[in-house]
């Protein structure tokens, strides 16, 4: 009897077991190495075998089959340069705002326009709608060879050219046949090419984002290691018709949606941290939940900025610019990693590493100081773009933020920031002549205003999110840097809320502090009259 | 020589040092969560705190289950008998060697002022820290109960710590109350083997004859 029912049994669990097994076969077996993720081989486009003189003979070409791709990326930032913030009015974008690196676009396209998505880009009146100046290489270059060299107004130079004219330096042209037939995805070395280098250089500009963000381990950059996430900066910043979400103009300050889905779209920017891991992604510890009401993940899991051995510039002082060598060239001074700290055409410079954010209370909207506001010299610091927030207004999550400390030019009788005619060959610019009224008159010309004369430096800060360059949990931030009294708590300067282990009431502890001071002085006291009146019995 | 009474059940010692272990634990894990010190390292701190906390309930509803079922609750019952005798033996006796007025037996294990000072204890510390405790514990959860707008996290932990200096104060002045038996250490004896011993001081007999 238990003979048959131990048969049967075993049966059973082989007829549920041997189509278990079978299933276990992969699904998807890994791709062999000759399938091809494009359904396009560009290399074998006849129109592409030809060779190109120019960035436009190239678009031309692309726009035969990808009739509304130039349509798309004209609805972008990065070809108009413009934003107008809904939420505050202003007009902002690379074409209007004034910064305190190299302070503005305008009079200084030749340099700046080299980050332009467009060809040819002379001034700030480039033509909007042409299609054919949309610069499709430099988002989706494959080689590494693209490249859009400084004063052609961002164009690439497609055979050896003196530059500039007779000063014998000869920029090398580049194939740009052979770079269209390699077209592909974007990479984030077609992102960093512009975004790391932000500010003039490596690193300069955000801080969070510099090209160790190439190849990053896993400590720098979790989610971009290759042993990590592997994501290129498209993985969250998932474009839809060429449209790039994740902006610092109007940045998503709070995010209160469930996980993206496929083929839902629940979110508006699905370039913030909960578009993926949501409103509780802390599974082990679930304490650390009850932080994401009010804390922004950035704060606990970016421990720091310019973590990758690339320094990051923190502050920039206009006004001590101006001094020449013994050869009355500008004058370059070098720390001993071989970074610029003082260079006669921009004046001096502070890097950092591995810093330490500063905090505050941010609700997503930036208040920017524009080329028309007016400044008050008894304000300073101005603030470049101000974030704002508050911790009642329902809407503010606490923020890590780069602030990047300036001195810049203003007009002292205009009370506006400057705008500042700084590269060229001829004899206003500032870098070639250190002439700042002359550079200052050219500026402001160049964007249809009048300067005064009279100028002075001015202390202004920027802000920046930290937001890139998220390190593993096991590296995130420890409790006891907020939860702490000590001066140098991260969340000292937090205001509104309260932070057990920062905050207490004096008076509390005074109370307790009485209280266990009386119960231990009261004992001992006892004690002492106790150890006292038996040795007088004896 | 002096007669043994077994006044300390093996659950009673085992619920005594556990509580105390408890307790200390929460001490010191709660005032680095408060910012006092540095030790664990708040996360460690809060991590231990809360496991303590835990524990602690659940020793205690096993406990509630043996004072009803063995009737030992009744030790805690109020009296103002006696109260008097015991404060002039704490202020004056105890210096003057006088015999101490009362009398450990089974059924009454704790002194007048034990009484009220256990009861005190039971029904304002003990609620003033549990209570804000465990509403601090699951501060996370106030926003899904609604109660998040009507309750402030800097109250809640404002009680809780007024709370745990109370019961710290309790502490020390416990600890020093050990030391008041016939020797030093009879009462922290008794607590751990169960057996007090009594002391020939007691009878007014012996303390005559020395």
């Amino acid at each position: 009897m238990n003979f048959i029912k131990y048969t049967l049994a075993t049966i059973a669990a082989l007829a549920l077991i041997a189509p278990a097994q079978a299933n276990n076969a992969p699904e998807n077996p890994k791709p062999s190495p000759k399938l091809l993720k494009s359904t396009a081989d560009h290399s074998k486009f006849k129109e592409l075998q030809q060779t190109f003189n120019s960035g436009p003979e190239v678009t031309k070409v692309c726009l035969s089959c990808h009739t509304e791709a130039a349509k798309q990326v004209h609805m972008t930032k990065h070809w108009t340069w413009e934003y107008r913030n809904p939420e505050t009015n202003q007009l902002l974008g690379k074409k209007h705002v004034i910064n305190n690196f190299c302070t503005s676009t305008a009079s200084n396209y030749g340099f700046c326009a080299t980050c332009h998505i467009g060809y040819g880009t002379e001034n700030q009146h480039f033509d909007l709608t042409s299609e054919t100046n949309v610069d499709c290489l430099v988002c989706h270059d494959q080689t590494g060879k693209y490249k859009k060299p400084s004063g052609f107004f961002g164009s690439p130079v497609a055979k050896d050219t003196e530059f500039p004219p007779g000063s014998g330096k000869i920029v090398k042209g580049i194939n740009l046949a052979e770079i269209a037939q390699k077209i592909g995805k974007t990479r984030r070395q077609n992102c960093g090419g512009c975004h790391y280098n932000g500010g003039g250089g490596d690193g300069v500009k955000h801080g969070d984002l510099d090209s160790t963000l190439d190849n990053p381990d896993k400590d720098l950059d979790v989610h971009m290691s290759a042993d990590g996430g592997n994501f290129t900066c498209a993985t969250c910043h998932k474009t839809d018709g060429h449209q790039v979400p994740g902006s610092r103009y109007a940045p998503t300050a709070m995010d209160k949606g469930s996980p993206e889905i496929r083929g839902k779209h629940g979110h508006d920017n699905p370039s913030t941290c909960q578009s993926c891991h949501g409103q509780a992604p802390h599974k082990k510890e679930a304490k650390l939940n009850t932080h994401t009401a009010k804390v922004a993940c950035q704060t606990c899991h970016i421990p720091a900025f310019a973590r990758g051995d690339v320094p990051t510039k923190m502050s920039w002082d206009w006004s001590t610019a101006g001094k020449r060598d013994k050869d009355g060239k500008p004058l370059v001074i070098k720390n001993e990693e071989g970074h610029t700290t003082y260079i006669g055409t921009k004046g001096d410079f502070v890097y950092g590493e591995n810093v330490r954010p500063e905090y505050l209370w941010f609700n997503g909207t930036v208040k920017y100081t524009l080329a028309d506001d007016k400044i008050d010299k008894a304000n300073e610091p101005i603030f470049i773009n101000k974030f704002e927030g508050s911790p009642d207004d329902g809407k503010s999550m606490i923020w890590p933020v780069k602030v990047f400390k300036g001195k810049q030019p203003y007009d002292v009788e205009n009370k506006t920031l400057t705008t500042n005619h700084l590269a060229g060959a001829d004899d206003s610019a500032y870098w070639t002549n250190l002439d700042w009224p002359k550079a200052l008159h050219a500026g402001a010309a160049s964007v249809g205003k009048t300067f005064s004369g009279k100028y002075d430096f001015i202390e202004t800060r920027g802000m920046w999110p930290i937001t890139h360059m998220v390190a593993p949990k096991d590296k995130a931030v420890p409790c006891q840097e907020c939860h702490t009294r000590a001066d140098d708590g991260r969340l000292k300067s937090i205001t509104g809320v309260y932070i057990p282990g920062r905050d207490t009431k004096g008076w509390l502890d005074l109370l307790g502090g009485l209280m266990i001071a009386g119960a231990i002085g009261g004992g001992l006291l006892h004690g002492v009259v106790r150890i006292a009146t038996r040795r007088k019995e004896k | 020589m002096s007669n043994r009474i077994y006044i300390y059940k093996r659950y009673e010692r085992f619920w005594h040092w556990s509580q105390a272990l408890l307790i200390i634990t929460m001490m010191i894990t709660g005032f680095e969560v408060h910012g006092s010190y540095l030790l664990l390292g708040f996360k460690k701190a809060v991590q231990l705190h809360t496991l303590a906390a835990w524990t602690l309930l659940t020793l205690w509803a096993f406990t509630i289950f043996w004072q009803f079922t063995t009737g030992e609750w009744r030790q805690y019952l109020p009296s103002l008998k006696n109260v008097g005798a015991m404060i002039k033996y704490y202020t004056v006796g105890i210096f003057t060697n006088a015999p101490h007025p009362f009398k450990k037996t089974v059924s009454q294990k704790h002194n007048p002022l034990q009484r009220l000072a256990y009861l005190a204890l039971l029904a304002f510390i003990s609620p003033l820290i549990w209570g804000s405790g465990l509403f601090y514990l699951f501060y996370g959860d106030w926003a899904r109960l609604g109660i998040d707008k009507s309750l402030s996290l800097e109250v809640i932990a404002s009680l809780h710590v007024l709370g745990a200096y109370m019961i710290t104060a309790f502490f020390f002045i416990h600890v020093y109350l050990t030391t008041t038996g016939h020797t030093v250490f009879a009462h922290i004896k008794a607590m751990i083997t169960g057996w007090e011993e009594e002391d020939d001081h007691h009878q007014p007999q012996a303390a005559k004859s020395r």
